[in-house]
């Protein structure tokens, strides 16, 4: 255990430093290592509550208490990361090491997702649907990402914008956005509302997103191209995938609204699409689609 | 030896009795989600992961054995809910049952309501010990009578047959909850109970099942900006228009509902400052409150949180009057039991009969008895080892440190996965019903 007086502790017995028979005339080194197995001890925990995130169960919807705990755990240590400089540090020095080499083969989902990402920078990136749960706040599936139909990035932590912290980014706006039968607009809607909450940060999310992906490995979320894809619509087509589409707006989606779907409960209700720019509007038509839609399943 | 019990007088406590399978090999479908006595003691309800509900019923005290106190038999079984699918999200709805809860008794048949994650049932279970005999155009068995067979009328009359009870579902409240509904509370006008799930909850009348009313919505416009959700809610056992929620983030709101339609904004705010010599990564998470509830008199209310139980006077926000400290030894091993995900479990609570001596459940199928006018506490377990009629249970301890005296269990052979979520006080005596994963222990104190 870290001796008291350390802002924070967290290591089970098994972590101590050793503080033992250290040379007085070297207290640095011990401080040092004590850091570093702090630091070590932070990196595992958050490569733990990304894990947990992402393997959620399939057939149930996951707890969503849960789900947040765990999202605003990962926030506190993105936090404490940023603060601490280690964060860009990361950032930084995985990129360098990614644009040389190969990822080892531990990080094999993330290498399929990273190589995919810089080879379809020019926008033929396809939307790897998504199960999300319920949209309960859990981010890509590692099968999903496995099968290598496309990556997902994360949107990457700006410390300039706090509102778009990792957490934020996981893709839990749809995902924890569960109205009945929103399934397939809570693509859209979640699209517009993350290029409406973060139009402003576009660029530098779509810059940082690539760095922060090869920080975190699997769990990343794509960002998605620029430019509709036909690829999407062709997602869309199939009913079942079009709710597992994360695609979070979280990661500065700028492409226009899904097709198909959306185009469906346009019709359904009377209202045009919502402004991109705007989120709360986009907000007001995602309630008028809710509502439309809990009709329908209501009857 | 000593426990912790209600009045002057040490209660030692015994075993009663065991309810479910014995094998190690516990089925899904018979994991005890909750546990409920109404509200005379008479009965005590389980739920299970299977969606079924049991109850029991204290049978009439045998006078010439003093020794031993009533038992509690299977009275019904009935499967309250069934899974669901929801098509449109392609996920299955769980048909565990979240919560029983008892109404006050008003007539013959007895009610309760029971959830899932997102319907809530009215049940009546109702006895039927006669039945009519001596129809002229129908036999016994239900083979109907040729009328020109018959030659004389009778009158048709009630004798008395076995016992059979019935349970049928009254009311079914559907289609209110977008999340997972982790609370239902009655309140004390009889007429009307809420539910409550992760963001939102719900107001409803008995009789209303088309209907209900959201009184409390902490649901946020952009969903990225959500941190906290409703853990438990409940109405306070006097005052018909004051309830209160907790929330992940270790805070309880009481809400008047006389105040506004929608009690967004609380009345009282009960949040006690962290202790800065503790903060860690997990502080947060263990710092959700699991269960809440009222004491029986009003005056106060017990939270339950990852390592302790909380006593709360109404009247003061600022902390708890009372602290009991569950685990303690557990706070060192936070992170595997975040890695383990034991870190989420949630323990429930309760108060013994005249608000004296309050209950919890912890791990390895120990649970925790904290007296709160004798400032003692108890640990005991419930196993089978220690079930034979009568036994006194004897008190466990837990060594933290690496010096394990004798009897005492070391902090790493805790069985973490026999946890004890769910216990149950009677309403007046001295019995208590702690549910381990598939079984039913009753205990009750020793009658001398």
């Amino acid at each position: 255990m870290f001796p008291k007086g350390t802002k924070r502790k967290f290591s089970d017995s098994g972590d101590e430093p050793a503080a033992g028979g250290e040379d007085v005339n070297q207290p640095s080194s011990v401080a040092v290592r004590m850091l570093s197995s702090y630091s070590l001890q932070r990196q595992s925990l958050l490569d733990m509550s990304l894990i947990k995130l992402q393997l959620c169960h399939m057939l149930v919807e996951p707890n969503l208490c849960r789900s947040v705990l765990i999202a605003n755990t990962v926030r506190q240590i993105q936090e404490e990361m940023t603060q601490d400089g280690t964060w860009q540090i990361m950032t930084q020095a995985l990129s360098a090491a990614n644009a040389a080499a190969q990822c080892s083969a531990d990080r094999l989902v993330a290498t399929e997702v990273l190589c995919r990402q810089t080879e379809a920078t020019q926008g033929e990136q396809v939307l790897k649907p998504f199960p999300a749960v319920g949209s309960e706040g859990c981010p890509a599936e590692e099968e999903v990402v496995v099968e290598g139909e496309g990556g997902v990035t994360m949107s990457t932590v700006s410390p300039q914008a706090p509102t778009s912290y990792l957490p934020g980014t996981f893709g839990m706006d749809p995902c924890w956005e569960e109205e009945n039968g929103e399934d397939e607009e809570e693509d859209e809607d979640s699209e517009e509302c993350g290029s409406g909450s973060e139009e402003g940060d576009s660029d530098r999310l779509v810059e940082d997103s690539r760095t922060a992906e090869q920080v975190f490995g699997t769990f990343e979320i794509k960002n998605p191209a620029p430019s509709p894809d036909p690829a999407l619509e062709e997602l869309f087509s199939d009913v079942d995938a079009s709710y597992y589409d994360l695609d979070t707006v979280l990661t500065g989606m700028q492409s226009a609204p899904k097709m198909g779907p959306y185009d469906l409960l346009e019709s359904l209700s009377s209202h045009g699409p919502s402004p991109l720019s705007s989120s709360t509007s986009c907000r007001s038509d995602l309630n008028e689609l809710d509502h439309i839609m809990e009709i329908i399943v209501g009857s | 030896m000593a426990g912790a019990g209600g009045g002057s007088n040490d209660v030692q406590w015994c075993f009663s009795q065991v309810k479910g399978a014995i094998d190690d090999d516990v089925a899904e479908a018979d994991i005890i989600s909750t546990v409920e006595f109404n509200h005379s003691g008479e009965l005590l309800a389980t739920g299970d992961k299977g969606g079924r509900v049991v109850i029991f019923q204290q049978e009439i005290e045998n006078k010439s054995q003093p020794q031993c106190r009533s038992e509690y038999n299977v009275y019904s079984t009935f499967q309250s809910h069934e899974p669901e699918f929801d098509y449109l999200k392609s996920l299955e709805i769980e048909e565990k049952i979240n919560k029983i809860r008892w109404l006050p008794q008003k007539n013959a048949a007895q009610f309760l309501l029971s959830t899932n994650d997102k319907t809530i049932k009215l049940w009546k279970i109702s006895e039927r010990d006669k039945r009519p005999e001596g129809y002229n155009l129908k036999e016994e068995d239900g083979r109907y009578i040729d009328p020109n067979t018959v030659t004389a009328l009778r009158v048709p009359v009630f004798r008395p047959m076995d016992l059979m009870v019935e349970a049928s579902p009254r009311r079914v409240f559907a289609n209110a909850h977008t999340y997972h509904i982790n609370s239902i509370s009655i309140n004390s006008d009889h007429e009307t109970y809420l539910s409550a799930d992760d963001l939102r909850i719900n107001l409803w009348h008995q009789e209303i099942t088309d209907r209900s009313f959201n009184i409390v919505d902490i649901k946020p416009a952009n969903m990225e900006e959500l941190t906290e959700v409703i853990t438990a809610a409940e109405f306070h056992p006097h005052q018909c228009n004051t309830f209160v929620y907790s929330s992940s983030k270790g805070t309880i709101r009481l809400c008047d509902m006389r105040a506004s339609a929608l009690c967004d904004t609380h009345s009282k705010l009960f949040e006690e400052p962290e202790d800065p010599s503790n903060r860690s990564f997990f502080s947060e998470i263990i710092s959700s409150i699991s269960d809440v509830k009222f004491s029986h008199n009003g005056r106060y209310m017990m939270t339950r949180d990852y390592l302790s139980v909380k006593i709360w006077d109404l009247n003061m926000e600022s902390r708890p009057v009372e602290t009991y400290q569950v685990h303690e030894y557990l706070r060192n091993k936070l992170c595997s039991l975040y890695e383990n995900d034991c870190i989420f479990d949630k323990f429930e609570c309760c108060w013994n009969g005249n608000d004296s001596v309050v209950m919890t459940g912890s791990y390895n199928n120990f649970f925790r008895m904290f007296d709160r006018g004798q400032r003692r506490d108890v640990t005991l377990e419930a196993s089978r080892e220690g079930s034979k009629p009568q036994q006194v249970l004897k008190p466990r301890k837990v060594c933290a440190d690496g010096k394990r005296k004798k009897d005492e269990i070391s902090v790493d052979s805790l069985d973490f996965n026999k946890k004890i979520l769910h216990t149950a006080w009677h309403p007046q005596d001295n019995v208590i019903a702690v549910a381990t994963t598939n079984n039913l222990y009753i205990f009750q104190d020793k009658v001398n």
